[in-house]
């Protein structure tokens, strides 16, 4: 019996990081102002190195200041959220949760409005407040659903999990909505935290996005056995001798970390986490070790496309990101459901 | 090995488990019975930490709940009864997670004897055409072998099995018994299995529980447990006028 590898081989990290870049600058060059792709690479690695930037036909601010921050956030928030959903749908066994259809981005969102609305801030720290509260009610969101699903189906089978979260999503949402009307001056508009967009996202929020992912990102990473372990069932995980209870924990509070992070940047861009994973397993199986880096990559690409196309569909108005990845991700939850339900174990 | 002392489990009213007290020794083969809903498996799952209990559990002389589950994991492994996949992992994949408890936590790295555990396990459980294969194509019994093989590159000491021969044909029932009985042939190795089947019960195991409605009914060599007064009362029937009744359909 020889050995396989499970995890990336080095060709297939090729691969996909050639695809997240081709993606990358063709979403930068794209837009209400086409920039010929060789000019964008070019200015984009001038910036880089600091060399006399080139001569082009529009104003290179708006490919520095205004585009490439927004697509670096789509692309990180992407990454962020496809691997929230694939360590989710690995720790509940279930191929359909993920941030939006368990109410966690819901949430987190409310968090963050809470924060806005009453003013919470932190003295030194700006937009931390905001921060911290999504990825407190993120957190409390999940504890929340997992208390209520484990109390009425201790299996926690595929159907009474999202059914909790989508009656949880719709309850919070209630709250939220409540809370905007009261504080319409101060919190901004509904559609922001129901259908999230990446407009207008700076370098800054684009380096948070990037440390959480590091940080957190490499936390879900590392944990993939474990996460195989669960995906198979939690008890057969504590049978080979996983701290099942550490392992959840742990994962959990990266999860909502990651998730409360994106969403108090881009709003609730839902069913990213559904859609990515998804997809990436029919190419890569089951097995996190692939899944997870396959996701960062998959999710990246998936988001800025689904940027790509809020941005152009109705140029020059522009859609919200989280319209099109609902979309796209309400049909997929259709067909995922459908299967699932096939081979009966939903 | 295992010393339960007064073990006690209760959902809300319902009393599951009623004091049972019991103790499994290097190589013994201590079969659990006792009619549907007696609370064999909840033994099981007490001991293996999966469901809340009061009363004592000693693993190799330490309470159990003082073990890291890794630690644990070496110790004592556990089949259990259902098992269902939403996902499609190799059948390779799943058998290699039995190797977990050696090479625990995100830092170790897997070790040379893990692949010899791996192999021999595959072997004797003949699932080496089938490693590749995804387990949602797998039947019942072969899903079955699939976690006995982890079990096996496992290499507990003590094995709790909750009718490890459930799903499984005469063949392969026939092939599992085999093989536990050699497993349990090298020293300091001991089996719990819950059991359906009186017959092989009494042909392979050493000692008995004897369980009803989460009471103990009676305990200690097999012989003496499994008799004919004891399941009559526990089953509520003749349980050997049954047994002799379906035996002689073979003999006409």
């Amino acid at each position: 019996m020889h050995k396989r590898r499970e995890g990336f081989r080095p060709f297939e990290y090729l691969l996909f990081a050639g695809l997240t870049f081709v993606t990358f600058a063709v979403s930068v060059s794209l837009g209400s102002v086409r920039v010929p792709l060789p000019d964008t690479v070019t200015l984009i690695w001038n910036a880089l190195w600091r060399l006399p930037l080139p001569e082009t036909a529009v104003s290179p601010s708006i490919i520095l200041a205004v585009r490439l921050p927004r697509v670096l956030s789509v692309a990180l928030t992407g990454a962020a959220l496809s691997l929230c959903g694939g360590a989710m749908q690995g720790l509940l066994r279930n191929p359909l949760a993920d941030g939006s259809t368990l109410g966690v981005s819901s949430g987190a969102s409310l968090g963050a409005v809470i924060a806005i609305a009453f003013g919470i801030t932190m003295p030194s720290l700006p937009f931390a407040g905001t921060m911290v509260m999504a990825i407190l009610f993120a957190f409390l969101s999940l504890i929340i659903i997992l208390a209520l699903a484990y109390r009425l189906d201790y299996s926690l089978s595929t159907n009474t999990i999202i059914l909790i979260g989508v009656i949880y999503s719709m309850f919070v949402s209630s709250i939220m909505s409540f809370i905007i009307t009261y504080a319409s001056d101060r919190v901004r508009q509904i559609t922001f935290w129901t259908m999230g967009s990446l407009n207008g996202s700076s370098y800054g929020n684009a380096l948070i996005l990037l440390g959480a992912l590091l940080v957190f990102g490499g936390v879900i990473l590392l944990h993939a056995r474990e996460l195989n372990a669960f995906a198979i069932g939690e008890d057969n995980a504590r049978h080979i001798g996983i701290n099942t209870r550490r392992v959840k924990l742990t994962v959990m509070i990266s999860v909502s970390v990651l998730i409360g992070v994106s969403v108090s940047i881009g709003g609730t861009i839902g069913f990213v986490g559904l859609v990515t994973p998804h997809m990436v397993r029919m190419i890569t199986g089951p097995n996190h070790k692939k899944l997870f880096p396959a996701s960062l990559f998959g999710g990246a690409i998936f988001l800025m496309l689904a940027d790509l196309l809020a941005r152009m569909l109705l140029n020059p108005v522009e859609l919200p990101l989280g319209v099109v990845t609902s979309f796209v991700g309400a049909i997929v939850f259709v067909f995922i459901f459908h299967r699932a339900r096939k081979t009966g174990h939903a | 090995m295992l010393k339960v002392k007064d073990l006690t489990v209760r959902y809300g009213d319902l009393t599951i488990l009623d004091q049972v007290s019991f103790h499994v020794e290097e190589g013994d083969w201590l079969m659990v019975a006792g009619p549907n809903g007696a609370g064999k498996s909840t033994i099981i799952n007490a001991v293996a930490q999966g469901a809340p209990y009061t009363g004592s559990i000693d693993l190799a002389g330490r309470d159990i709940r003082s073990y890291k589950a890794h630690e644990r994991a070496r110790l004592l492994g556990i089949l259990s009864q259902h098992h269902y996949f939403n996902y499609s992992f190799t059948v390779e994949e799943v058998i290699r997670l039995g190797r977990y408890a050696y090479t625990p936590g995100i830092f170790s790295r897997p070790r040379e004897e893990d692949e010899t555990y791996v192999r021999e396990a595959v072997e004797m459980t003949g699932l080496g055409p089938l490693l590749g294969q995804s387990v949602l194509t797998l039947s019942g019994g072969e899903i079955q072998r699939v976690f006995l093989a982890q079990l096996l590159a496992q290499n507990p000491s003590l094995l709790l099995l909750d009718e490890p021969t459930n799903h499984l044909d005469l063949v392969y029932q026939k092939q599992t018994f085999g093989l536990l009985k050699e497993w349990l042939k090298s020293p300091g190795r001991a089996i719990v299995s819950v059991v359906h089947d009186l017959g092989p019960a009494r042909a392979y195991g050493s000692r008995a529980l004897l369980l009803d409605k989460g009471r103990l009914e009676a305990r200690g060599p097999i012989q003496e447990v499994l008799t004919e007064e004891n399941l009559n009362r526990v089953y509520g029937m003749d349980v050997f006028a049954w047994m002799r009744d379906m035996l002689s359909q073979w003999q006409r």
